[in-house]
């Protein structure tokens, strides 16, 4: 009943907001690498962060590898060339040169911008249960929770100082689901990547809160590398909860983060994103460029990695969070809503790669385009040859409102061993006048039908996400859409 | 409460309704019959204010001019319409669905929404008046709800809201004997002083049960003939042909 009374306390504040709630930006003095991709600004890089001399020459290997690739073009959104040597690799808030000890010790707007952005970062976030990994623009700013967390041996922290304290750990894992050399946008985040988060989730433990981090493009004209890595060790578990919001401004900006995920014998991790970077304006102008590599390998027998998305924000998405599924027994999960409304694109969908025994894989996927939007749902389900006893379920629903926007679904499907099994099923649906027509007669506005069918059709992965983060998504489905209708 | 003058309506270039009077005061039960294709659902679909029509004339309600508000501003203002195809939302939750409902009209109004055990409370009571079989508001709203199911369903709608003007589009057609009669007594339980129907019906028997106080023949875009309860027998009689 609390959470009842909470949700429409929350809903009218929701109401209030017309456009994109999250697109004021900080004035706060930054401090910049040199513009441009080099050598230089890699070593500048690494150095600002006082990082290890094996740390630097994973990013200039990754370099190296990165000069000789060419930028992707198969996906669907096509976009103007982006000039690598016109963006910022590093930006931070002056502020945090001498990286503050406790939260009393920081800038109080960066503080402001959290409360701004509705960040529980100290009390709140106690009540809430949430342990937040803040990271603003390149720099993780205050962990929360650490202690609580140490006493069970968890290690949550940002990757900077994860390199620093914990090297045996990331020196033995990063880069071993997404290789420096994998891809064109992988390759560079590891050569340039900034932070992030690092969680490590000891043997048995069951970690007792939500792990979040909350992300913010703030400064202009920088892209956000952002590496996270995350391992489960046997037996435990762990969900994490991925919050993105970028104010608004006239240039596109680049979001290119590497996450990997590892799963070792009987772990479990659950990954939650909700991601609303800012989508531009009505006519499509501005907006983040969301690349992202998102893969996690299920390397222990009977582990399981779950990808929960909500996806409502940037200009363009395009990314496949995947599952490895090498342990025998291993589960892959892929739960995702992708809104796109106005101009905004997007290519997503997931990978699923059966190479375990009785691995298991499922994908639902809910796509809902509105306005002159364009929706591609991509995935490929992949069974190998040693992988018996496999099988993978996947539902595709796509939704339409409007007869101006796209969806489409591609499909692959590789299956090599016989006594495995694909199911797909994929359905296509448009929102009926007839049935905005009912609800309104029952009272709901335009905006509130709208929301309730949207709502409804997602319904089965919202359900998958975390109680504090299904009442929030549940609203930013609403916002996402407003004006798409009447 | 309700007053309609001279109403036409045309939809595609094709005029269906072609000056209806009608007249309802408050308390009334006004019962329309009248042969298929007659207008009945477009005169209802006019006044919980579909859009599609071109419309003419005046529709007063409770002094405001009917026609100058949106659908869901009707619906905060106590006009009802039971549905003839109530439509099927896939994916929304029957219960979510009527609790949503209920709150927007009342915010509409500027009352206290209802919190979920409120909600609940009042659910159980109206649907085991209704001997609704609340399993069934846990299923996605009208998907795979059999005919009679989705009119009982109309009716509870009707009955959580409480309207000031309830239209009832054919609610009887597909209810089976029983249903029929405890939908009835549905009507007959929200019937007062201020709450009117409107009910649109082919068949005398669900009339003997409701009692309306006036009955009128819709036939070619306009009522050609009004009457008491004694109409309807008639019409069962003779049928529409010969009604002129
Ligand atoms: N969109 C439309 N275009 C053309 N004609 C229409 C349209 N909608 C309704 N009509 C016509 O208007 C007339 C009146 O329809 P309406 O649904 O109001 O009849 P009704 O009296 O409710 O009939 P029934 O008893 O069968 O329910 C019918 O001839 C119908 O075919
Ligand atoms: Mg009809």
């Amino acid at each position: 009943m609390k959470q009842e009374l909470e949700m429409d306390s929350r809903q009218k504040e929701i109401e209030n907001l017309k456009d994109y709630k999250y697109g004021f930006s900080t004035d706060i003095e930054n401090i910049r690498a040199p513009k441009g991709l080099s050598e230089e600004v890699i070593k500048f890089i690494s150095k600002i962060k006082k990082e290890p001399e094996w740390m630097l020459n994973f990013r200039l290997k990754a370099f190296e590898r990165f000069k000789q690739l060419k930028e992707p073009n198969w996906q669907k959104p096509k976009y103007p060339k982006i000039d690598y040597q016109d963006l910022y690799y590093y930006s931070a808030p002056k502020s945090m040169k001498d990286k503050p000890k406790s939260l009393d010790e920081l800038d109080p707007k960066l503080l402001e911008t959290y409360k701004k952005l509705g960040i529980p970062l100290q009390e709140q976030a106690r009540l809430n249960g949430i342990a937040v990994d803040a990271v603003f623009d390149s720099v993780s700013v205050a962990t929360t929770f650490k202690e609580e967390l140490t006493k069970q041996g968890i290690i949550f922290c940002s990757m900077s100082e994860a390199i620093q304290k914990h090297p045996e750990l990331v020196k033995k894992y990063l880069g071993t689901v997404i290789p420096t050399t994998d891809h064109f946008f992988a390759t560079l985040n590891s050569a340039v990547f900034t932070d992030g988060s690092f969680v490590y989730i000891p043997q048995g433990v069951k970690c007792p809160m939500e792990l979040s981090t909350y992300f913010r493009i703030n400064a202009s004209e920088t892209g956000q590398f952002e590496r996270t890595l995350i391992i489960a060790d046997k037996g435990s578990y762990v969900s994490y909860l991925e919050g993105c919001t970028a104010p608004m401004r006239d240039e596109n900006q680049l979001h290119a983060a590497n996450v990997e995920l590892i799963a070792l014998d009987d772990a479990e991790i659950k990954y939650s994103t909700v991601q609303n970077w800012y989508p531009g304006d009505k006519d499509g102008k501005g907006g983040i460029y969301n690349f992202v590599t998102k893969r996690g390998l299920c390397k222990g027998k009977n582990s399981k990695i779950s990808w929960t998305q909500v996806e409502t924000g940037s200009a363009i998405t395009w990314k496949y969070p995947s599952c490895i599924l090498k342990g025998d027994n291993s589960v892959g999960e892929f739960y995702s809503i992708a809104i796109t409304n106005n101009h905004q694109k997007a290519d997503t969908g997931t990978k699923m790669i059966h190479l375990g025994k009785n691995t298991k894989s499922k994908i639902i996927s809910k796509g809902i385009s509105a306005g002159q939007s364009d929706m591609m749902y991509r995935g490929l389900v992949d069974i190998s040859s040693k992988a018996d006893n496999s099988r993978n379920f996947t539902q595709c629903d796509s939704l339409l409102m409007g007869n101006k926007c796209g969806a489409h679904t591609i499909p692959y499907i590789k299956n090599k061993n016989l006594k495995s099994n694909i199911e797909h099923e994929a359905t296509t649906s448009k929102i009926s006048d007839e049935q905005l027509y009912y609800c309104n007669q029952r009272g709901l506005n335009q905006e509130e039908a709208v929301s309730l069918i949207v709502n409804g059709f997602c319904k089965e992965v919202l359900q998958q996400l975390p109680m504090e983060f299904a009442v929030e998504a549940q609203k930013l489905v609403g916002i996402s859409l407003e004006g798409s209708v009447g | 409460m309700l007053s309609i003058e001279n109403l036409k309506a045309k939809i595609d270039k094709k005029e269906i309704l072609k000056g209806l009077n009608l007249n309802i005061k408050p308390g009334e039960v006004h019962a329309i019959m009248g042969p298929n294709g007659s207008g009945k659902s477009t005169l209802s679909n006019i006044l919980s204010g579909k859009k599609g029509y071109e419309v003419n004339g005046n529709i007063k309600f409770e002094g405001e001019n009917l026609l100058e508000l949106e659908t869901e501003e009707r619906a905060h203002k106590g006009i009802f319409l039971a549905f003839q195809y109530p439509l099927e939302i896939p994916g929304v939750n029957t219960n979510t669905f009527l609790k949503t409902s209920i709150n927007a009209i009342k915010k509409a109004r500027g009352e206290k929404e209802l919190d979920a055990i409120e909600f609940l409370k009042l659910i159980k009571q109206k649907s085991s008046e209704l001997k609704f079989d609340q399993a069934i508001l846990n299923r996605q709203l009208n998907v795979g709800f059999s005919g009679g199911e989705k009119k009982k369903n109309e009716i509870l709608q009707m009955s959580i809201l409480n309207p000031k003007l309830s239209i009832l589009d054919e609610t009887d057609s597909g209810l089976d004997i029983d249903a029929l009669r405890i939908v009835s007594e549905g009507v007959n339980s929200l019937r007062n002083k201020d709450n009117s129907f409107l009910i649109i019906t082919h068949y005398q028997r669900l009339l003997d049960y409701i009692k309306p106080d006036f009955v009128h023949v819709l036939k070619n875009g306009q009522i050609i003939k009004s009457g008491n309860f004694e109409l309807a027998k008639e019409l069962e009689k003779v049928g529409y042909e010969n009604f002129n």
